[in-house]
């Protein structure tokens, strides 16, 4: 671990040097996104050098409620970033079932993972919390939406399906069925993909950046193998609460199917 | 069998003081389109319920009963009704399924696709069939379900003419060999006047005529 290169401030600057060249081509190219571009970098900085300042000072501390704190606020971020990218009308139901299916999931898995898996003591150590669940809480992040939008596209466009189902005695469960189970597949996918593809197409960040650390590739994959796993069962069971009790939300109790308002003639949300 | 609605009123559709349907027979229900003739199929059905008053079935509010069971005792038959992929056997399983009945012979599914007049193999699918083959495979299904009451949106509405009188024919034979109630909603009075016991006009959600037919035989 002696031997790592520490990028140096001049070293650093050289990087945004390349972006500044980069810039200097699309305006030649007249493609016009080089604003675009600095906004992104800017906000990239920005963001990076006060997360590491803010990480730096509480892997210090080692303190259990500064750690507690953090978790709070990535899953805030998360939820409050799943409603803005899920396009169609969401009723007020269906939005607590996303807040609850993303705590429940992602804090069963990391209780399981911390405790269980790496055997953390303190349990609360933030150095490694909140890297790793970082890492589920955001793979989660991306399975809801894409599980939640999959679930509303379906019930919209298989609406006749369901009530027509409904209407020949199948109970909800059994009347949106395949949508529940086409909404679960398509949430889980990208983090199926992603294993089939790991070590031969790419190797995984938490892996690269382990080993850009100095530490042994084989102590690295443990982790990468413990974290793919770990990812796999919070996904999906943030997914299966989603999609379960989701669906439950557009039928009352009298099982009958009730949409949200401007959900099937709606405008889309941009 | 029996429903009575009372005091019934769904948003800007239905106004209903009161209305008693009886069966085992066949009533049609006419008016115009948009007069509330689907939305009082599905106020029967349960498929939605009343702001306002209580629709009866046999004496007991609906509110009161599993809304399961009675969709599988009162079967509605929209006017599109819903084919699932797959094939025509696949579509006669699963209404069977979804209605919590097991599985009939080969024999059985064939004799509802013969009183449907679907000419059909059983394997076939259902992406091969015409919007009329669909209805009757539709129509099939719900032979197999034995309802106590069929409600019927439109049944023949996507049958030529020909079609439309086998169509009919085998629904109405197939509930009075069965003691079935007909509620049936049709815009051709020609319909109304050849099936029907009673024919019940609606005009701007509101029944304007309740009239008693000859009974047939």
């Amino acid at each position: 671990m002696d031997n790592i290169i520490d990028i140096g401030l001049v070293q650093l600057i050289s990087a945004y040097i390349f972006v500044l060249i980069l810039t200097i081509i699309l305006r030649k190219n007249r493609i016009g996104k080089e604003q675009d571009l600095l906004i992104a970098v800017t906000r990239m900085t920005i963001q990076l050098v006060l997360v590491g300042y803010i990480l730096e000072y509480i892997f210090g501390s080692n303190n259990l409620w500064l750690t507690l704190l953090a978790l709070v606020i990535m899953e805030a971020f998360a939820i409050r970033n799943i409603f803005s990218r899920i396009k169609l009308p969401l009723s007020t139901k269906f939005k607590q079932v996303i807040g609850i299916a993303m705590v429940t999931g992602t804090l069963t898995a990391m209780i399981y993972f911390f405790l269980v898996v790496i055997g953390l003591d303190p349990w609360y150590e933030p150095r490694y919390v909140i890297p790793l669940a970082g890492m589920l809480i955001g793979n989660s992040m991306t399975g809801i939406t894409l599980g939640a939008e999959r679930l509303l596209d379906g019930i919209k466009r298989n609406r006749h399906l369901i009530e027509g189902a409904l209407m020949l005695g199948a109970n909800p469960g059994r009347a949106t069925r395949d949508i529940v189970n086409s909404a679960f597949y398509a949430a889980i996918l990208p983090t199926i993909n992603s294993m089939l593809g790991m070590g031969i197409i790419w190797l995984p960040g938490l892996m690269t950046g382990q080993i850009l650390s100095g530490i042994s590739p084989l102590i690295a994959i443990k982790y990468q193998i413990a974290i793919m796993l770990g990812i796999l069962g919070a996904v999906s069971l943030t997914v299966i609460i989603l999609v379960n009790s989701g669906i439950k939300t557009f039928f009352n109790t009298r099982a009958q199917l009730v949409l949200p308002e401007g959900f099937i003639n709606g405008k889309v949300r941009n | 069998m029996n429903f009575i609605l009372e005091n019934v009123k769904y948003r800007q559709i239905l106004d209903i003081p009161y209305l008693s349907l009886t069966g085992p027979g066949v009533t049609c229900i006419v008016g115009e389109s948009g007069s509330g003739k689907t939305t009082l199929l599905k106020l029967l059905n349960n498929l939605i319920s009343p702001d306002q008053g209580q629709v009866l079935y046999n004496e007991v509010n609906l509110e009161a009963l599993d809304p399961i069971q009675l969709r599988r005792q009162v079967i509605m038959f929209p006017q599109n009704p819903s084919i699932f992929p797959g094939s025509i056997q696949d579509n006669l399983h699963l209404g069977l399924e979804f209605a919590g009945k097991p599985l009939p012979s080969v024999t059985e599914l064939n004799h509802a696709l013969d009183l449907a007049n679907l000419e059909k193999p059983l394997e076939a699918g259902v992406e091969e069939l015409s919007g009329g083959e669909q209805q009757r495979l539709a129509l099939a299904r719900l032979f197999l379900l034995e309802p106590e009451v069929l409600l019927l949106d439109e049944p023949s509405s996507a049958l030529d003419d020909a079609t439309e009188v086998l169509v009919l024919n085998s629904i109405n034979d197939f509930a009075q060999s069965r003691e079935i109630t007909l509620i049936m909603v049709t815009h051709s009075k020609a319909v109304a006047n050849k099936y029907a016991e009673t024919i019940i006009t609606i005009h701007n959600g509101q029944v304007v005529r309740n009239q008693e037919v000859a009974v047939r035989g």
